[in-house]
């Protein structure tokens, strides 16, 4: 049997020692760490453009970002906020505060003459959040792609929001909003009736789907404020926004 | 005590890193015999819920490898010093801190299967295997066999792992290796997958193939070790006696 004191000074040395080398390991390897998570960001969001960007290599990533994207912070009113770069926006972070005090990251994706906007929404799945990026055409309604990424959905149900190619395929060519912007795009229970705005859900994953089309309902309203005045300076006159 | 007597006794015959008869059964019996999964039934949990594809699988085994192997050494060499009235505590510890080290390693070299794995990292700490051996062997043996029983556990763990995986990933999906360099499309409704069901021979031979959306989810890995478990027992009949 050994003594109280000597296990107390067994633990003591053992907690310093192991508390020391992770902290050590922690500080090292922080760097790495950063850069990969900002990497995954951005390759999630490309592959609302590009559904083949999750094969590319980080630097390929890095130098489109560099290139081809310009970053921009909106506002909960849709005013461009100065000082900030969109990566640096925490989604996560920002569905936590009041609305009106919240930030939304704006990508504004050039190649070869095309123009897409990149929109961020974040929402609740079935099992916990949701999140993705949609990118519209030049008219600012009409779906280029989308990405979705979930932290904790089903395999095979739910998660296919993520993993299915073909899904997120059918986003493409919609509009975001009808004319009258009464209604968003909607992820539709035993398939899509109007084709124009609706996309079929996926069988098995109804609750995933309508965090979908809620987290979509629910996050634009700042993006469209800022569409509507980026489109007025391009008519040369502001266009009345509901 | 009367145990290290006989250990330095045994010791003084034996050289420094011995590999007889009896070291090889300690990595070759929990492939099977001694099967952490099938006969001990041990870390089904994790069992059930990365083995949706295979390279996160891989992974995974890998990391329990290196935390078993290196947790077995760690209290095998402090077994003497560990207090008795705290060792459950300081096992937990040195396997945290490892499964941090992966976590923390993984994190930086290889983000994407990171990201795959997330919480079941974390959850090798719970993983009964590990907890296990420690309390039933490395607290009783000497450093180099308890290395060498971490490994043989660990790949027992890591073999129903990557079987299971392969025919849930294979079934479920119709890919294997995805995510990796070595990625393969096997049988599909695109004309990327080497077997494509909507044209040409692919058609006429696998036009009613579906992928069994079942696989995908973790009821799949419990009936897929059941089946396991079936099978091994009526091939070797030792087991059966013990249950």
């Amino acid at each position: 049997m050994h003594s109280n004191s000597y296990i107390i000074t067994f633990v003591v040395i053992m907690t310093t020692v192991v508390a020391a080398l992770l902290a050590l390991l922690y500080t090292g390897l922080k760097e790495t760490h950063d850069r990969n998570e900002a990497i995954y960001n951005k390759k999630e969001i490309l592959t609302s453009i590009d559904p083949t960007a999750d094969k590319m290599k980080d630097e390929e990533i890095e130098q489109i970002f560099n290139e081809k994207v310009q970053q921009f912070v909106l506002n909960a009113s849709g005013e461009p906020v100065e000082g900030i770069m969109a990566e640096k926006v925490d989604m996560a972070k920002e569905r936590k505060k009041d609305a009106a005090d919240r930030k939304y990251p704006l990508y504004i994706y050039e190649d070869e003459g095309k123009t897409y906007y990149i929109v961020s929404a974040r929402g609740s799945g079935l099992w916990d959040e949701i999140w993705g990026a949609i990118a519209l055409e030049e008219d600012f309604k009409t779906i280029a792609g989308v990405a979705f990424g979930h932290k904790a959905e089903t395999p095979g149900l739910g998660a296919e929001i993520k993993d299915s190619k073909d899904w997120k395929a059918s986003f493409k060519g919609k509009m975001i909003y009808d004319e009258t912007r009464d209604k968003y795009l909607t992820v539709r229970k035993g398939g899509a009736k109007d084709l124009t705005i609706e996309v079929d859900a996926i069988s098995g994953s109804t609750i995933t789907g309508d965090g979908v089309t809620n987290m979509i309902k629910a996050g634009m309203t700042p993006y469209f404020t800022y569409f509507s005045t980026l489109k007025g300076e391009k008519t040369g006159q502001l266009i009345e926004t509901n | 005590m009367s145990e290290t007597v006989k250990d330095v006794q045994v010791q003084k015959k034996e050289p420094a890193f011995p590999f007889g008869k009896k070291e090889r059964a300690l990595i070759t019996d929990p492939l099977d015999d001694n099967n952490p999964i099938t006969v001990q039934v041990l870390g089904i949990c994790s069992a059930l819920a990365v083995t949706t594809q295979v390279l996160p699988s891989v992974v995974m085994s890998i990391a329990v490898v290196f935390v078993l192997a290196f947790a077995n050494l760690t209290i095998s060499i402090l077994r003497t010093n560990i207090p008795k009235q705290v060792r459950m505590i300081v096992q937990l510890v040195v396997i945290a801190t490892l499964v941090t080290v992966v976590e923390l390693v993984l994190k930086a070299y290889s983000y994407t299967v990171y990201k795959q794995l997330s919480v079941f990292i974390g959850l090798i700490i719970t993983n009964c295997i590990i907890m296990g051996r420690l309390e039933a062997f490395a607290m009783a043996n000497r450093p180099w066999r308890s290395f060498l029983d971490g490994i043989g556990n660990a790949l027992g763990y890591g073999f129903i792992l990557i079987v299971v995986a392969v025919f849930r990933e294979l079934f479920g999906k119709g890919t294997l290796f995805t995510g990796s360099p070595a990625e393969l499309k096997i049988i599909g409704n695109t004309p990327e997958f080497f077997i494509n069901t909507t044209a040409g021979w692919g058609q006429t031979f696998f036009g009613w193939y579906v992928n069994n959306n079942l696989m995908v989810l973790p009821a799949a890995a419990m009936f897929l070790i059941g089946i396991f478990i079936w099978v091994q027992r009526s091939r070797n009949t030792k087991l059966v006696d013990i249950s």
